[in-house]
């Protein structure tokens, strides 16, 4: 039958992207066993038992907010955007490694991207799914939501599309649809395979409609592979495009700590940062339960390590500038938002970003720490923990105190705002639950790709069967 | 089962190369209603079963021109025409600020239509395919390559052609039923 990839081709100093001794057979097998024979395992249970908890919280939270309205959030003037905007912002960004990870390192044929892009995906979806929850909610009126998008109405109004918050919507709710589109089009050879695995009348019958017919047919994959090239390329500007539109938000208003030209890319380096840290948090003890650290290896995590580092510095650069325009612009209230961001009020925010987001990711320098798992697991807990003060320190610490000193005030969360974010982390896994137990996490047919390639770039082929 | 009108003849490969090997010899025979069936896609094959061009770049770029053009003048026709609002006499047709929002629907229209038109080019769904009723078929998608060559071919012949398949280092020739 197929080829095997000869344990010794690999370079001892790096770790193979795919652990050898795999066959088109033995990869179909174990990825898709995962969904279709294997028992449920225990951890899943607990942990989407525990997920859909906390989705009981956040909805019983977005319940509240819709019956005694928006006055449950913390918001007030002059912080008018609190949690709901912070929350968006750290979500969305989040969502953007998945589609870097598919598209771009696509387009740049990394080969090790292919067993992990599959359920990075699925997290771009799922947060931005999160993410689109929040400004709905917080339009207070969520049932008119369409109103923000152009259509003949009685009212005889139209939006204003010279607005960053109309192009918001388009730019999110395209980015939304994109990558539905660019998954499930990458699923539908992997559903065909557990169509035909699948030993029972139900899940066959599912995943054979949902594989629309597939067979495999040559002109059939010619195609496919075409339209999904484009679709990278069309996914790659997109990606760039979304999370600058969003710091647009923030980049066309007059408000001090906002009003800067830096904001787009170090918002765009910032999304990839967290993205790549989210896809660790993943990664990391899914290929440990699932004993899948044949196909998701050090190396993998090693490669997604040094994108972080790299991401991670853009970002330091960027607070480097913020810091130094403050003070270069001659500007008395851009030096004073700095100052006050710094030895505030909320200085200990600033500090404690700074700490999760630029210190100790600097760990990432050593070598060791690449291989020391564990570790990695937590610095990218830290870049999580570390994004989402940041977005605190642009939204809240920038509004508390603009202009007008009689304008100023303070901002604290409510339990409804920790209950919403908390809610939308509870969506966020037990979505991932879901699908790592109905889909493959995997792109199995990527996956026999690679192995088909490796064999054929002149590592040791012996036939075996 | 020369009784029965057939769909085709199906051979069952091991290997891609095996498999590619094949179909061009079947091509050098003049065979031109066959297809092959893979896991995964494999370089060379489409072109080596007769396949041409795949006009998936053209729907996309049709798609990318509707959405661009009808995005622009979406906001135009908005901003222009149907609510004008006069913002300290500023042009109405601000057209910087209308880019944004043409980008992403080029985008987005782009996208439909690569997703739309491949599925539309494979003529998906389609839940039956007299394919599927050769019951090695299964492994086409796991580790198995096959050549059909349809009985529609002007060369097809039962037995000759089953002869020629057997002949190219194939596991196993079987009838599909329609």
């Amino acid at each position: 039958m197929a080829e095997r990839v000869d344990p010794t081709s690999a370079p001892p100093a790096n770790p193979p992207i795919i652990e050898p001794g795999h066959t088109f057979a033995t990869l179909t097998d174990k990825i898709s066993a995962i969904v279709l024979t294997q028992r449920t395992p225990w951890f899943w249970y607990i942990g989407f038992g525990a997920s859909f908890l906390l989705v009981l919280v956040l909805f019983y939270c977005i319940a509240a907010l819709l019956t005694v309205g928006i006055g449950l959030f913390g918001v007030m003037i002059p912080v008018a955007w609190g949690f709901a905007i912070v929350n968006f912002v750290w979500w969305i960004g989040i969502g953007h490694a998945g589609t870097l990870i598919s598209a771009i390192l696509l387009l740049l044929r990394q080969k090790w991207r292919q067993s992990i892009n599959r359920f990075a995906e699925a997290m771009t979806l799922f947060a931005v799914a999160c993410a689109g929850l929040f400004p709905l909610i917080h339009l207070g009126r969520p049932w008119f939501f369409y109103w923000l998008l152009p259509y003949p109405n009685t009212m005889g109004i139209q939006p204003q599309f010279r607005s960053p918050l109309v192009w918001d919507v388009f730019a999110v709710s395209t980015y939304l649809t994109v990558s539905l589109l660019f998954w499930f089009l990458g699923l539908i050879p992997d559903l065909a395979t557990l169509r035909d695995r699948a030993q029972r009348r139900v899940p066959r019958f599912i995943y054979g409609m949902l594989a629309m017919g597939w067979r495999g047919s040559a002109v059939h994959w010619h195609r496919y592979e075409m339209a999904y090239l484009l679709l990278a390329g069309l996914a790659t500007p997109l990606v760039v495009s979304v999370h600058t539109v969003v710091s647009f938000d923030f980049a066309v208003a007059l408000v001090p700590g906002w009003h800067s030209t830096i904001f787009p890319p170090y918002f765009v380096a910032g999304a990839i940062y967290s993205g790549f840290a989210m896809v660790l948090t993943i990664a990391i003890p899914l290929r440990r339960l699932y004993h899948l650290e044949d196909l998701i290896t050090d190396r993998h995590l090693r490669n997604m390590g040094v994108v972080m580092l790299a991401t991670g510095m853009v970002v330091a650069y960027g607070y480097l500038m913020e810091t130094f325009t403050a003070w270069y612009s001659g500007d008395v209230y851009e030096q004073y938002m700095m100052m006050n961001r710094m030895f505030g009020p909320y200085g200990y925010m600033y500090w404690l970003l700074i700490l999760f987001n630029i210190l100790i990711p600097q760990l990432l320098w050593v070598r060791r720490v690449h291989a020391n798992v564990p570790l990695l697991f937590l610095i990218a807990i830290s870049v999580n923990i570390g994004m989402w003060l940041e977005r605190y320190v642009i939204v809240v610490v920038s509004l508390h105190r603009d202009y007008m000193p009689s304008a100023w005030g303070m901002y604290s969360g409510t339990i409804v705002d920790y209950g919403v974010l908390a809610g939308s982390i509870g969506l966020f896994v037990c979505l991932l639950f879901l699908f790592i137990r109905f889909l493959p996490m995997i792109s199995i047919f990527e996956m026999r790709e690679l192995v088909h390639d490796l064999s054929e770039q002149g590592q040791t082929v012996r036939s075996t069967e | 089962m020369a009784t029965i009108p057939i769909y085709g003849l199906m051979a069952e490969f091991r290997s891609p190369e095996t498999l590619l090997h094949a179909a061009e010899r079947a091509s050098q025979e003049g065979f031109k209603r066959m297809d092959a069936y893979t896991p995964f896609p494999v370089e060379g094959l489409a072109e080596a079963i007769g396949f041409r061009r795949t006009r998936v770049p053209l729907i996309v770029l049709g798609g990318g021109i509707i959405g661009c053009l009808g995005g622009f003048f979406l906001q135009y026709w908005v901003a222009v025409i149907d609510y004008p609002l006069n913002v300290g006499g500023r042009p109405l047709n601000s057209w910087p600020a209308y880019i944004p929002v043409t980008f992403e629907l080029t985008i987005l229209c782009a996208a439909l239509a690569a997703f739309l038109g491949v599925l539309a080019l494979n003529g998906l769904p389609m839940p039956y395919h007299p394919v599927f009723n050769v019951e090695r078929f299964e492994l086409a998608s796991r580790n198995r390559f096959f050549l059909c060559i349809e009985a529609a071919d002007p060369n097809f012949d039962p037995d000759a052609t089953r002869g020629f398949l057997e002949s190219l280092n194939s596991e196993g020739v079987y009838p599909v039923e329609r």
